[in-house]
């Protein structure tokens, strides 16, 4: 497959589930049961990018500049910072850290 | 006329765009450092529209996943959607077109700005408005991005793949406040670090949503 065809599919993958949700009768969607598959998949998925994004390089576990750039957001994200100052932070510590040699 | 919780409802929609925009410009560099070209990581944010998806597909992308992974993790991680698009259905209330567009642009800022407001006119001000201003600012932005990401170089140089895991614990965070998802988001973590090395590349993120999903239906049971 290539990637061109990969961003569509799941282009309409997801944009084709919000416009379902505006069919669906309302007393389905809102089964508390299915309101926590949802929240349980989100929360699964969204960790297991972070340790890939944080660890993975390939298939090896990796532990480099990623981590503590990763350990600032977090810090951030403890005292309320706002999105986008976590992820410039962490950028920054990540940059700052290779360009000291720090770490890779 | 314009009534307090209306005022209230139009500065909150367009706070939240002004930082959700701000972030597309990591989006589209990162978009780029992952090895899309301008208009790959620019139809991801014009048609795709849900900051999660998007970062997942160039984030298994840059592992090299194959398609079928990205496809599974972009949709799954868009359910969530289709639940907010059940929420919104009375909000945004009848018309084939108007709930055509409202599809497109039901995003968890849109629904949340409209899911805070009391009135039912602050609720469809706050919907519509937030999802219109993160529509244009977060595709502008991303455009921006793109072009900034290409001028860059390695992204690494500049901290963009820490800024990656970074923006998926910000998506996470506010969702693990509570016990439950804190530990589901744990046991994730865990799995992914055990299949990396063993599991083919995009298929860890699938097994640990699939664990997860386990785990919540025996806690179900468990207090049935």
């Amino acid at each position: 497959m290539t990637l061109w065809t990969t961003i569509l599919i799941a282009s309409a993958v997801v944009l084709g589930t919000k416009l379902l949700g505006y069919l669906v009768p309302a007393s389905v969607a809102a089964h508390p049961r299915i309101q926590r598959i949802s929240d349980v998949l989100t929360v699964a998925l969204l960790a297991s990018l972070v340790v890939t994004q944080t660890a993975a390089i390939g298939s090896a576990i990796v532990v480099d500049a990623r981590l503590a750039a990763l350990a600032v957001g977090a810090v951030l994200l403890r005292i309320r910072a706002p999105f986008i100052v976590v992820v410039l932070a962490a950028a920054a510590a990540a940059a700052a850290l290779r360009a000291m040699g720090w770490a890779a | 006329m314009t009534s307090p919780a209306v005022r209230a409802t139009v500065s909150m929609s367009l706070g939240v765009a002004g930082a959700v925009s701000l972030y597309g410009i990591s989006f589209g560099a990162l978009a780029v450092a992952s090895g899309l070209d301008f208009w790959q990581t620019q139809v991801l944010s014009l048609f795709m529209f849900s900051g999660g998806s998007q970062f997942a597909v160039i984030g298994l992308a840059a592992t090299g996943a194959p398609g079928l992974s990205i496809i599974t993790a972009a949709g799954l991680l868009g359910v969530r959607n289709g639940l907010y698009a059940v929420r919104m259905s009375s909000v945004v209330g009848p018309g084939f077109w108007k709930r055509l567009l409202a599809g497109h642009w039901t995003i968890d800022e849109s629904t949340a700005v409209a899911i805070a407001q009391t009135e039912s006119r602050a609720q469809r001000i706050g919907f519509w408005l937030t999802g219109a201003a993160i529509f244009v600012g977060w595709n502008a932005m991303t455009a921006a991005g793109a072009i900034l990401g290409d001028a860059l170089g390695d992204p690494r140089t500049w901290g963009l793949d820490a800024a990656a895991a970074a923006a998926f614990l910000g998506l996470l965070w506010p969702r693990i406040q509570s016990r439950q998802p804190a530990a589901v988001a744990a046991v994730a973590a865990v799995i992914t670090v055990l299949t990396v090395p063993t599991a083919p590349a995009g298929l860890p993120v699938l097994i640990a949503a699939g664990a997860g999903v386990v785990m919540a239906l025996l806690a179900e049971r468990r207090h049935a």
